[in-house]
């Protein structure tokens, strides 16, 4: 009998309030998780929105091309028109 | 049943009760992160569907300039020579010449020269459009003077004293009014009668 009393009190004054300090624990740590997510999933959403813009790049592709072209077709005139520099001596 | 196994028993159901609350809380939370993390993905894969091209065009975009960036220099230095070119870069963007050209590593090397020393403002235009300029070969006025190798020294040489810093002083224009030397005579007949013919009779 003594050694139920002794199990008894081992569960209440230990096992009880360690078993609740664990569960709160791992309760408050889930809990804390979730605005985490909010917020990233927030970021994502806004970052998806910010490049929007993405396909514009194709635009600028293209004018980038047309616009080395230029420049190519310009260097090429003025190598004609244009002498070398002088071959130093 | 003795005392000491209903505390036991009251313990057990204690732990379970509570084992209960906070698995349940937790279980609702994870279900609050799995529907979170599902708008994450959503964002996520938008952001990767998005993305997707940018490699390929900013890389085409990159070999594009970089071949804009290769052809300027080269035709920079071409023309101008290593040296004029670093002075013509530090003319125009000072501190340039320090970063020196991309495909010229010994450009960084160079004491880049006052450009404004070496050429004038003008002076290769005028030379182009003149007679150095190829389509001047057939000009009346003779051939062209376009030398093809060595044409920036017929450039240069419109200045060969340097570039002059102020127009040569031209002949004063001449004094006018009633304190001029020189007086010019006046016509007699203004503001009296017109003269008049003589009558036919």
């Amino acid at each position: 009998m003594t050694l139920w009393w002794i199990g008894d009190i081992v569960l209440f004054i230990v096992v009880i309030p360690l078993a609740a300090y664990l569960l709160h624990r791992v309760y408050m740590a889930a809990r804390s998780i979730d605005p985490s997510v909010k917020e990233i999933a927030q970021v994502a959403e806004a970052g998806s929105k910010d490049l929007d813009a993405v396909p514009l790049l194709l635009t600028t592709q293209d004018q980038v091309r047309q616009t080395v072209v230029g420049v190519a077709g310009y260097g090429a005139s003025l190598d004609v028109i244009v002498d070398d520099a002088e071959v130093a001596a | 049943m003795s005392g000491a196994a209903v505390v036991m028993i009251v313990a057990v159901v204690l732990i379970v009760l509570a084992l209960v609350v906070y698995l349940v809380g937790v279980i609702l939370q994870l279900r609050n992160i799995t529907a979170g993390l599902d708008r994450v993905i959503a964002g996520v894969g938008q952001i990767l569907e998005k993305t997707k091209p940018v490699n390929d065009v900013v890389s085409d975009i990159n070999e594009q300039l970089d071949a804009g960036v290769d052809l300027l220099e080269g035709l920079l230095v071409k023309k101008a020579g290593l040296v004029d070119a670093m002075g013509l870069v530090e003319g125009l963007y000072p501190g340039a010449a320090a970063e020196g050209l991309r495909n010229y590593p010994e450009s960084k090397d160079i004491d880049a020269p006052r450009i404004g020393e070496v050429y004038t403002k003008g002076t290769l235009t005028l030379a182009r459009l003149g007679r150095e300029a190829p389509v001047a070969a057939a000009s009346p006025n003779g051939p062209a003077i376009r030398n093809p190798a060595y044409a920036t020294a017929s450039a240069r040489s419109l200045y060969p004293g340097g570039r002059p810093m102020e127009p040569e002083p031209l002949p004063r224009s001449p004094v006018i009014g009633t304190d001029a030397p020189v007086q010019y005579e006046q016509r007699d007949d203004i503001g009296k009668p017109r003269k008049r013919m003589p009558s036919k009779s």
